[in-house]
């Protein structure tokens, strides 16, 4: 809502010299969003200048300038050149002289141009900044509105300050000048001059024929008519000038008009001409098949739902949101009828969606107008334009009127002061909530309801009369009913009382207290676990990084993703930011391998990165969430089908490696990142969460399929919690990275809910060690996890540690084998072990891997 | 360098004339100190500690000597034996230190050369400014709640008085799970997990939940799809308007330094009645730029306060719908945007940067912000 401090100032009186800027500091406090505030930057000399003579001059360009002289108001015409041509001898015109500054820091100085020395220049609305007012030329002022040689700055009212006003949805009442001017009134203490306090003519029936079939949806519908009206008559300059400044643009009289009125008072109006109007207007829901063209020649398909303004020809209006093309005024209309209705809120929400359409009426609607509003309003427009554009208002005037009167609520009288922790008397509770409208009285215990105050600004609308203010008779824990002024629908509970009592005591003037929580536990073992990790990874050498999780196709294809994998099945979005990602990522790898393409693109050839974040597993059967009632908890059973509606969400952990892990330089040769490196950040998550990982090879995409390991809890058929290992050679190709990158994917919910609850300390012992390799030639495709294992298995308990630290192929040991040498650490808890006992348990731990493994001992 | 002494004759010593054996204890002596390094020194030992050397021999000379004479002997030999032996201990431990000295000093090397192991990686500043907020509040008692990024639309909206229709349901432009009617959404804040803790704990509730959100916003300088948010939430016996600013205040001096406050400014949301804007007190200029053309501060525009997030009294309503005691309990509840929060206080420019997932942008920061 854009709100000239010119206009504001009409009905409230605003101390002298207050700027725009104090205005918006007042209304923030009041609880207003004031966006911006648009001070006018223009200073003078501009004026008013008469056409003495003009020139036309054609130009090399094909421009066509006028050199002109002008009447000032001084001896001496003033010269200048100007390129618009809407203006002929005679007319009034707006000059700026030389020495001035037009708003957008324009200074203007007599210049050469076009082969004359233009000394200043007539100006157009926009140079103004008034607006683009449609007529692509300069400001031609009515005859006789001005003398030569006027200020042209105060006629024009142009060094206004307008203030940008971002309403919230309660405060539908300052989608107007009035609902604004209350709340300044408010801030300063002054009095409103409220616009809609205007004599009413109408004699209350023998209007327009008006049918409301849907009381519901339509509470109050007025109509007035207003004949003879010249609809061609041009709108004065100052409605115009205002509509400029409030964002709309001037269109005829009779649009004018009714969009004028819905800035003043915020009740949107409708006209239609009457000799277009056919039989008895009708308010109704539509019926199916049924279709409306609208003003803005759109044809639309109507819901049973839509609700209606219809006549005998039809619907001639969406309800609330926008009229219909059939009935609309034009420059040949002489006899209009004017509607002004209140409309449901979620009838006209609903509308306004379905039909992708909202309106500055739609938008009124939505937030609720002033149902007392529609016969003051309707009053206003017939007065304006009769007025304006020479029209006769008729006293018949249809009023259909079912709106229930604002309900009383009742709330402790000192309920505003214990929500905010703070000192609030008796007396201004109830003289802020006077000042917003509210009526106020004691609901004593004896239920003699004394009025304590009514709403400072209700005496021209509401029924109560205005009575004195405050009384200190009443004690805190005694009640108050209070009754809300029309203007504000949005105060149903005693919690609404209390913010417009806190808002205006002044949130500043609430205290602070720290609140003393009960003791907490601190973060949850999953929490601090997550924690490590990302600071585990960090200490090796890792870079954390963000992505969004959308995916699409051609993630999955870039990854070689089989057409049938289980990944494919995603969360799908409604509105996708792009349909090329309408998918919800069901593998962290889909989004971090276009990162680290995009990283690689810029440069960054060696890259070591990872990401924590949720994936979004679809539930084999998709069930839709309920909606379940609001007005007490749902049962146990219905949040958990609430839970249980919804995709598993685990949190993964994702890394990709490329290029080099250590450059070449001069301590030697480089070493690339590759698939152990990968495997080796995997085996590093695990053991920070305490986890002692399963690992396999396993053939799966992204990963190369001779190098890829599959990561398991739980023992040798548990659960598979990820992967790791080196990329297939086609993913490295299609997301641009060199070859030889890897990359790992962890369940990490999954990993942590395997880790220790806490771990158990144990002895150690202080005796010697008696250490042994050994050398075994096995099978190449035997995993050298499962020899070891088999060694840790036959060596029995004094077996210390066991390390591979070497693999051997080659000539010496034959052609599909492979030798693998253990280093074994022996100890017993409670003696130094004897050389027999030593040589026992190696020949045991050997022993399992020739049994299991046909393994031979390499000797020497 | 000294070579072998040659003009003495061992067997001239007896170890009854104490002047010769005070001289072959002072040619033991110099002929240590003269060693200039640890091989003279050993060849000097050889000789003057050595089996053949003239004191050595003379104190088996002393065994011969008649007995009355034996003890005076023993004391003199046995003085110098002493004094020729400090006298190689001390030269020794000078030239070792000046051996050690040497070779060190070889050793010395350019310690500001790279090296090969990898340099330390880097967190992302949203993960660092969630923790921090989190240890913030977990210092005060809080827990920290979590909720998962698809919600239902009924803990999105409907349980935080969202109505159907309301404007305030179109306000927060919502990504929504297929099928159409699923109920499913993108959580467009982190106010649904409010709701979770409601309905999974009792009062009283203390609970803090940093997470991503979801709006969509197309991607700009100042506005992404997808953005992070903390969300505080306290319900308990006696909670009030007062608590809110205490707790906020505190927020703010721990985040951005003593002497800081928060300001509230009434607004609407529809979880909160009475609902507000929180203002942060301007960290860089402290308000000292309001009206000042001189000293313009760039952080908070010269405001000399910087919007932060929005924040109110728990509405009734929401108790209600999530199974609180009304009549016993109330509450409050806070939320902020951590993008626009590391914006203004770490001076990050570009929304774009914080998404795009550049490790330049990460490794800048390092484990600390």
């Amino acid at each position: 809502m854009r709100v000239p401090l010119s206009w504001l100032r009409e009905y409230v009186d605003l101390p002298d010299g207050v700027t725009g800027r104090d205005v918006a500091e007042q209304l923030i406090r009041a609880g207003l969003e004031v966006e911006t505030v648009e001070e006018s930057d223009l200073t003078g000399p501009l004026v008013v200048g008469k056409v003495l003579t003009y020139e036309n001059e054609p130009q090399k360009n094909g421009k066509t300038i006028r050199w002109c002289s002008l009447d000032i108001g001084k001896d001496e015409p003033q010269w200048v050149v100007c390129g618009a041509h809407n203006f002929e001898v005679g007319d009034l015109v707006v000059v700026v002289l030389p020495g001035a500054v037009l708003p957008g820091g324009f200074a203007i100085s007599a210049r050469k141009t076009y082969g004359h020395v233009s000394n200043g220049m007539i100006c157009s609305s926009a140079e103004l900044g008034l607006g683009d007012d449609g007529t692509h030329g300069i400001v031609v002022l009515e005859p006789g509105e001005a003398t030569p040689g006027d200020d042209a700055i105060e006629l024009l009212s142009l060094s206004d300050d307008v203030l940008d006003i971002a309403v919230t949805p309660d405060r539908g009442y300052c989608l107007s000048i009035r609902g604004v001017a209350r709340e300044a009134a408010t801030a300063y203490g002054v009095p409103l001059k409220d616009p809609a306090a205007l004599p009413l003519n109408g004699s209350g029936s023998g209007g327009y024929p008006v049918r409301v079939d849907d009381a519901e949806a339509c509470s109050v519908f007025v109509t007035r008519t207003v004949t003879g009206i010249d609809a061609k008559a041009l709108s004065p300059r100052w409605m115009q000038k205002r509509l400029l400044a409030a964002g709309m643009r001037p269109i005829s009289i009779g649009v004018d008009v009714t969009n004028y009125v819905m800035l003043e008072l915020g009740q949107p109006i409708h006209g239609y001409d009457k000799d277009r109007l056919s039989g008895e207007i009708v308010v109704r829901r539509a019926n199916a098949g049924e279709k409306l063209m609208t003003l803005d020649d759109q044809t639309r398909e109507l819901d049973p739902e839509d609700l209606l303004i219809t006549d005998d020809s039809g619907a001639i209006g969406a309800a609330g949101v926008m009229g219909g093309a059939s009935t609309e005024i034009s420059d040949a209309t002489t006899d209009v009828v004017i509607e002004a209705a209140h409309f449901d809120p979620i009838v006209i929400a609903r509308a306004s969606r379905r039909h992708k359409l909202s309106s500055e009426a739609s938008r009124r609607f939505e937030r609720e107008v002033d149902p007392n509003l529609p016969r003051y309003a309707a009053q206003r427009v017939a007065d304006l334009l009769s007025e304006y554009a020479g029209g006769t208002v008729l006293p018949d005037e249809t009023v259909v009127d079912t709106h229930p009167k604002p309900a009383p609520v009742t709330l402790r009288a000192d309920h505003a002061a214990r929500v905010a922790g703070a000192v609030i008397t008796l007396d201004e509770t109830v003289r802020h909530l006077a000042s917003v409208g509210c009526t106020v009285e004691a609901a004593a215990a004896d239920a003699v309801a004394a009025p304590l105050a009514a709403g400072a600004h209700a005496p021209v609308l509401a029924e109560v009369g205005s009575t004195s203010v405050g009384s200190t008779s009443v004690e805190g824990d005694d009640l108050l009913t209070v009754t809300p002024p029309s203007w504000r629908p949005d105060l149903r509970d005693p919690n609404d009382f209390a913010e417009e009592v806190i808002r205006l005591f002044g949130f500043d003037n609430v205290p602070s207290v720290l609140p003393a929580a009960p003791g907490g536990q601190g973060l949850t073992v999953s929490q601090r676990r997550r924690r490590r990790v990302a600071t585990a990874l960090v200490g090796a050498g890792l870079t954390e990084v963000v992505s969004y999780p959308f995916t699409g196709d051609a993630d999955f294809d870039a990854m070689g993703v089989p057409a049938d994998d289980v990944r494919r099945t995603t969360v799908k979005l409604v509105n996708p930011i792009s349909d090329e990602e309408p998918s919800m990522q069901t593998t962290l790898l889909a989004t971090l391998l276009r990162t680290a393409e995009r990283n690689v693109g810029r440069g960054a050839n060696d890259l070591a990165i990872f990401q924590t974040g949720l994936v979004f597993l679809p539930k084999a059967e998709t069930k839709p969430a309920p909606l379940p009632s609001v007005a007490q908890r749902p049962s146990d059973a219905e949040v958990q089908t609430l839970y249980d509606a919804l995709p598993d969400q685990p949190l993964h952990v994702g890394v990709v490696l490329t290029g080099a892990l250590a450059p070449t330089g001069w301590w030697g040769k480089g070493r690339p990142a590759g698939w152990a490196d990968a495997v080796q950040v995997a085996r590093l998550i695990a053991s920070v969460v305490g986890v002692e990982p399963v690992v396999k090879n396993v053939e799966l995409a992204p990963w190369h399929p001779g190098r890829c390991a599959e990561f398991s809890v739980g023992g040798p058929d548990g659960t598979v919690i990820g992967h790791a290992g080196e990329l297939h050679p086609k993913v490295c190709q299609a997301f641009g990275l060199p070859a030889r990158s890897s990359a790992v994917e962890l369940d990490l919910d999954a990993l942590i809910a395997a880790g220790p609850e806490s771990i158990a300390a144990q002895p150690f012992s202080s005796y010697p060690v008696a250490k042994e390799d050994v050398a075994l030639i096995v099978p190449a495709e035997v995993a050298a996890a499962d020899v070891q294992a088999a060694l840790v298995e036959g060596a029995g308990e004094l077996l210390e540690s066991v390390r591979l630290f070497d693999v051997y192929t080659g000539e010496q040991i034959g052609e599909g084998k492979k030798s693998l040498a253990f280093a074994l650490r022996f100890r017993a808890p409670d003696r130094t072990l004897k050389e027999n006992e030593v040589a026992d348990a190696r020949q045991a731990a050997v022993q399992v891997t020739v049994d299991r493994f046909a393994a031979v001992q390499r000797v020497g | 360098m000294s070579g072998p002494n040659t003009d003495y004759d061992p067997v001239e010593v007896t170890p009854l004339h104490a002047e010769e054996v005070e001289r072959t204890r002072d040619e033991a002596l110099t002929a240590f100190t003269g060693a200039a390094d640890l091989a003279a020194l050993q060849e000097a030992k050889t000789a003057h500690l050595g089996d053949k050397s003239p004191i050595v021999l003379a104190n088996r000379e002393i065994g011969a000597l008649p007995p009355q004479a034996r003890k005076e002997a023993g004391q003199r030999i046995g003085a110098a034996r002493k004094a020729i032996n400090e006298g190689f201990a001390s030269r020794l431990a000078v030239l070792e230190a000046e051996h050690e000295e040497r070779m060190l000093d070889t050793e010395r090397v350019d310690v500001t050369l790279p090296w090969h192991t990898p340099r330390l990686g880097a967190r992302h500043p949203l993960s660092l400014i969630s923790e921090q907020v989190a240890d913030v509040f977990t210092a005060l008692g809080w827990d920290v709640a979590e909720g998962p990024e698809v919600e239902a639309e009924w803990l999105n909206f409907d349980a935080l008085n969202f109505q159907p229709d309301h404007p305030a349901r179109q306000m927060q432009d919502t990504f929504f799970v297929e099928p159409a009617g699923s109920g499913k959404v993108l959580r467009t804040h982190t106010s649904p997990v409010q709701a979770r803790s409601m309905l999974s704990r009792k009062p009283p509730i203390y609970v803090i939940c940093p997470g991503r959100v979801f709006r969509t916003d197309e991607l700009d300088a100042t506005h992404t799809p997808v953005f992070h948010q903390v969300e505080g939430l306290v319900i308990d016996e006696g909670i009030t308007l007062a608590h809110l600013k205490g707790t906020l205040d505190h927020f703010v001096v721990s985040m951005f330094g003593e002497g800081l406050e928060a300001r509230l400014r009434p607004n609407f949301f529809p979880f909160t009645e009475p609902s507000a804007e929180v203002d942060l007190k301007c960290f860089v200029c402290r308000g000292a730029s309001v009206g000042n053309p001189d000293r313009p501060c760039r952080t908070c525009g010269s405001e000399g306060w910087i919007e932060w997030g929005g924040c109110g009294v728990v509405n009734p309503r929401v108790l209600q719908a999530n199974g609180i005691d009304t009549d016993r309990y109330s509450g409050f509840a806070f939320g902020m945007g951590l993008e626009r929060t590391l914006m203004f206080r770490n001076g990050v420019e570009d929304m774009r940067d914080m998404v795009e997932g550049d490790v330049r942008f990460s490794r800048q920061f390092g484990m600390e912000i």
